[in-house]
């Protein structure tokens, strides 16, 4: 009890129990022997949602709560990513169900490693020190690698988790040599306390440097150019419901990280990480729209669309305001919330029993499945950034905060960037309304429809309901300030 | 002469440095990947003692036993993936990974 305070333990219930139920989960599934797949991924839909629940209701009235000798931070900006975070990863899961079935990849073990992952990923947004970061970022990664090779007997899956394995630990490298610096240079590892010794004039070269390999580390964790390289290969390689997993969750876990990072820990270097930035999020958005255009793959043309958006991102963090961090949350919220959408889209592409994923197997979608026609292009639309869809917003927001903080060059980039990118969005449009149909996909499963149909809905009638959303995102943002 | 942070930091440098060109010029192996891997953990390690001895702080120490442990994990994972991979093509050649490109 002197060891672990039990208001400690009360602030980090949701994790506490989120680890319990996956070692539990873990035990069921290897006494159980057969059949066990079934009986842990139910469960571990709903470990998450408790662990959802007890994150909404827990401490919901206190603003800011510290844990762990201050290593661990509950505050509202925590509460809603982690929010976001377990509602991606519950839904991924849902989404990957039959599909694990069919490919004959049914395994106790995944639901568990996405439980492990979602874990790793509580802990990143909660960080408020070096240390907790480093501990949370490894756990979610470890677990994402072995995820992302879950299919063994498949060249591609393997290929994709040897390439991401490789380079993410060469990110994880990088990162703690960068953190290891500011330990050295500011002579703690806690945020706050890295803030202050900033702020009363500790900045010097050596903290500089270290500031360049943890921002290198988290570019590539949320997979901005020039640290993008894994991300085509390991969202083709992977089978399809692992990719809408690691599209969703661990992208938003990551940015949520970086903000904290940047807000909380170098406020008083702002100048010279923005420039950084600055770059990162140019480089990002036009990789993102001009990569994009020649791809035939579905996941790939995603994977680069997803390279653009945590540029888009990054715009809003690049303005280092309450405004820019702002535009942060609102932006993962539309991205997580209408991926998640597109890609059940993509789940949906199964003809005669056999996933296909070329956007030439969309051909005449209209003509033959028209409710998934629509909702397709409802989110294609949406990911382009046409007015009154969710993406339209989540774009204005950022690049609101960008030219508010003085970034008018950024904005306007983005912008051209979003022009360019809407040219391979709307060609997905055109070949699902005018080109010749090819044979009609099988019948949706219902959790892949339902999915599909309520992330089009939300892409749709965003405006509708923004209010509230944009307002928990202001509190959220507001927190960390 | 004294040894003082300097050197361990510059030791620690270089074998970061090592680390980094070993995974990114090497066209051979995968083995030879995850010891680079390894070589800039430890050089993070280094630096992390250098700076705890020198600042008087134990944080930097139990960083370190952090990351030992983090780092066990981490080959124990990359060595299962890479059997994984060469059962699927026999070879783990750093040029032939290249199913995926574009």
């Amino acid at each position: 009890m002197s060891l672990l305070q039990s208001a400690d333990a009360l602030a980090a219930l949701p994790e506490i129990v989120l680890a319990l139920s996956a070692m539990a989960l873990l035990m069921l599934g290897v006494f159980r022997k057969k059949g066990a797949a079934d009986t842990v991924t139910s469960l571990s839909v709903l470990a998450l949602l408790v662990a959802g629940l007890l994150v909404m209701v827990m401490n919901s009235g206190t603003t800011l709560q510290a844990a762990f000798a201050g290593a661990f931070l509950v505050d509202s900006f925590a509460r809603v990513m982690k929010m976001l975070a377990i509602f991606g990863s519950a839904v991924a899961i849902v989404l990957s169900w039959q599909f694990m079935r069919r490919e004959n990849l049914a395994s106790f073990e995944y639901p568990v490693l996405i439980l492990l992952a979602t874990l790793g990923m509580m802990m990143m947004i909660s960080a408020n020190d070096l240390i907790s970061l480093y501990m949370g970022l490894e756990l979610q990664s470890l677990a994402l690698y072995v995820v992302a090779a879950i299919n063994r007997d498949n060249a591609k899956s393997s290929e994709a988790g040897l390439k991401y394995f490789v380079l993410g630990s060469l990110s994880s490298g990088m990162l703690l040599y960068g953190a290891s610096l500011v330990y050295g240079f500011t002579g703690t590892t806690a945020f706050p306390l890295i803030k202050n010794v900033i702020l009363s004039g500790g900045s010097s070269l050596g903290l500089i440097f270290g500031l360049v390999f943890v921002i290198a580390g988290l570019a590539f964790k949320v997979s901005a150019v020039p640290f993008h390289m894994w991300t085509p290969d390991v969202y083709e390689g992977a089978p399809t419901p692992v990719t809408a997993f690691f599209a969703a969750a661990p992208k938003l876990a990551a940015m949520a990280l970086f903000t904290r990072v940047m807000v909380s820990a170098f406020p008083g270097i702002t100048p010279q990480w923005q420039q950084i930035l600055v770059f990162v999020a140019i480089a990002s958005m036009a990789l993102g729209a001009f990569a994009a255009i020649g791809q035939t793959n579905i996941k790939r043309l995603l994977a680069y669309s997803s390279i653009g958006h945590m540029g888009y991102a990054l715009v809003g963090l690049a303005a280092g305001s309450v405004e820019g961090v702002r535009g942060v949350v609102i932006y993962m919220l539309i991205y997580v919330l209408t991926t998640l959408g597109v890609f059940a889209c993509v789940l949906a592409m199964r003809r005669n029993g056999k996933y296909v994923e070329n956007i030439a197997d969309l051909a005449g979608l209209a003509r033959t499945n028209r409710g998934l026609a629509f909702v397709f292009s409802m989110l294609m639309f949406s990911l382009a950034g046409i007015p009154v869809l969710a993406g339209f917003f989540a774009k204005l927001f950022v690049f609101l905060a960008a030219i508010k903080a003085g970034l008018l060059t950024l904005a306007i980039i983005g912008v051209i960037a979003s022009v360019v990118s809407a040219f391979y969005y709307l060609r997905i449009v055109k070949i699902i309304y005018f080109d010749e149909p090819v044979a009609a996909f099988d019948a949706m499963d219902a959790e892949v429809k339902m999915v599909a149909y309520a992330s089009g809905a939300f892409a749709l009638l965003f405006a509708v309901f923004a209010r509230p959303l944009t307002d928990l995102a202001t509190v959220a943002a507001l927190s960390l300030f | 002469m004294i040894i003082g942070l300097p050197h361990f930091l510059t030791v620690a440098a270089i074998l970061f440095m090592i680390g980094v060109f070993g995974i990114f010029l090497n066209r051979k192996n995968v083995i030879i990947i995850m010891m680079s891997i390894e070589l800039i953990l430890l050089s993070v390690n280094i630096n992390l003692v250098a700076f705890s001895h020198f600042l008087g702080d134990l944080v930097g120490q139990v960083f370190a036993l952090l990351v030992l442990t983090v780092a066990a994990g981490e080959a124990a994972i990359g060595l299962a993936i890479l059997v994984t991979y060469f059962r699927n093509r026999n070879t783990i050649a750093v040029d032939d990974i290249n199913i995926m490109k574009g």
